[in-house]
């Protein structure tokens, strides 16, 4: 069964990340990437991280897709993009193969055998149980930094993206650029 | 049964077909949903990983992965928005304002 669902997890996830890459259609590749999210917190389930399944349900296919959603708004998404692409065969040659030597490069530790549970999991506690011990105590200071680095997004988020939000993009194109320099 | 280089070969599938969107797509939001293709197989390395050598680490550095992918897409989204408010598009090509 675990078997037969990896499969089927993977064959799904790698055919939605194709679309996603090889599409000409904003839209579609954004709902396939969407989709795959989806199958990738399978994948966790699977492996019985229960609690980065759910985060991943939640933060990616919630919040980050439904953020693209909204940029997606602003863009012309609906036509189909006009991109001047470099040639596939060495595209796909140097991609295989930097990603070979980079996975080679960070599985060889692993082939070694010197890999040692660093913080094993917990005897007679559940996933979220087992994260929330590791990650209150041993991880706290970096659990915090990510609040902080959080909140700094947040904010250049809402600055970068509000300014002039009242003005319509049609109307604006009708400016020259230079013009732009005196808002702030 | 399903072993750990499974999930392994699976990362780096998940990351090749990532490196070939970033590296071939000459639009900006294409190279973001490039970029979080990569992070997912990040993710899934570090999850197997971390199931198979009954390790916690590993789930805690892909909860960091997801915090800081969240936090670039908000400001990347900006900043695009920016972009093509100023300019009326997201391809690279029209990007090249620094050549000499």
């Amino acid at each position: 069964m675990e078997t037969f669902a990896f499969y089927l997890f993977s064959i799904l996830i790698i055919g939605l990340f194709t679309v996603t890459v090889l599409s000409r259609n904003i839209l579609y590749a954004m709902t396939s990437l969407a989709a795959g999210m989806v199958l990738i917190s399978g994948l966790f389930f699977l492996l019985g991280a229960d609690f980065l399944g759910v985060v991943q349900l939640i933060v990616y296919v919630g919040a980050v897709m439904a953020l693209y959603a909204f940029g997606m708004m602003f863009f012309d998404a609906t036509g189909v993009v006009k991109e001047n692409n470099t040639p596939a065969t060495t595209v796909f040659l140097l991609g295989g193969l930097s990603a070979v030597v980079l996975v080679v490069i960070f599985a060889a530790p692993a082939i070694g055998g010197n890999v040692h549970a660093l913080y094993p999991t917990p005897d007679g506690a559940t996933n979220p149980q087992a994260v929330g011990l590791v990650l209150f105590t041993k991880y706290l200071i970096p659990f915090e930094v990510a609040a902080v680095m959080l909140l700094v997004a947040m904010i250049a988020g809402i600055i970068l993206a509000g300014k002039k939000m009242d003005k319509s993009l049609s109307r604006m194109k009708d400016e020259s650029p230079a013009s732009e320099k005196d808002v702030k | 049964m399903i072993g750990l280089s499974h999930y392994l070969i699976l990362a780096a599938l998940l990351f090749s077909i990532g490196l070939v969107g970033v590296i071939r797509r000459k639009n900006l939001l294409m190279l973001f949903f490039a970029t979080e293709i990569m992070l997912n197989a990040a993710n899934v390395a570090f999850a197997a990983i971390s199931s198979y050598y009954h390790d916690l680490s590993g789930q805690m550095f892909a909860f960091f992965i997801i915090a800081v992918a969240a936090s670039e897409v908000a400001v990347g989204l900006g900043l695009l928005i920016l972009l093509y408010k100023k300019y009326g598009t997201l391809d690279l090509d029209n990007f090249t304002m620094l050549k000499g």
